[in-house]
């Protein structure tokens, strides 16, 4: 079955990231396809690839990357979500004048059409967050 | 057409848990995760709503009980515990997935 994942929590705020995680992690096990993952609201945190939690805790954004590369997921980050809350890519850098960015290279900043197209697209959209 | 209701937080800290059991239909079922485990113990406040639920199945995710500290013994009767496979599997068996978020 396709499945697209919504995520509008931050990354070590409850546990909306790992259950979501766990959940994607679930479905792929079981042969499914996750179509997208679609991070919103506070759930562009889980983007930044400067994240450094301590040695002893696991690395939500790192494990979210090394899962989309590990099975090609599309791991898209709400523009405007991450715009509010300054995460950052090369074109936002330019469009934005910012002198930095910290997009981790294996999520996208795209817009809320990629999360309708998700919901269209697929045969469920489970929602995890606050 | 019947629907899985997620709910991720406790009764006692939001109300979607309250939003959820007026909601819900016969022939659909709930899913308790996160801090919403806490509604399928025995023993408290939310316990008459869930055994109230005609025709809804409850289940709650046992992960997460066990990362509360809370025995499957201490849970009302006829609830179910499924792991993330089975969380999976809930969501196939339904049409579709409502997050009381």
């Amino acid at each position: 079955m396709k499945f697209s994942i919504q995520i509008n929590e931050g990354p070590y705020q409850h546990q909306a990231s790992d259950s979501a995680y766990m959940f994607t992690k679930a479905a792929l096990d079981k042969g499914h396809e996750i179509f997208r993952v679609f991070f919103y609201h506070d759930g562009v945190g889980n983007s930044t690839r400067l994240t450094t939690p301590p040695q002893d805790d696991r690395n939500i954004v790192n494990r979210w990357a090394d899962l989309g590369k590990e099975h090609d997921l599309d791991l898209v980050v709400c523009v405007a979500a991450a715009q509010r809350r300054g995460i950052v890519d090369d074109g936002e850098a330019e469009r934005n004048g910012k002198d930095a960015t910290n997009i981790h290279p294996q999520f996208r900043i795209s817009g809320l059409g990629q999360l309708i197209e998700a919901a269209v697209q697929s045969e469920r959209l489970v929602v995890f967050g606050d | 057409m019947s629907e899985l209701h997620t709910v991720n937080k406790s009764p006692f800290e939001k109300s979607s848990f309250d939003s959820c059991m007026g909601h819900v239909l016969e022939g659909s079922a709930v899913l308790l995760y996160e801090d919403g485990v806490y509604a399928a113990m025995q023993g408290t406040t939310a316990e008459a709503k869930v055994k109230s639920a005609q025709g809804v199945k409850i289940y709650v995710l046992g992960p997460d009980l066990k990362a509360r500290g809370i025995d499957a013994a201490r849970l009302i009767d006829g609830v179910d515990v499924v792991d993330y496979a089975g969380f999976v599997d809930l969501t196939i068996e339904h049409d579709k997935v409502v997050a009381w978020v």
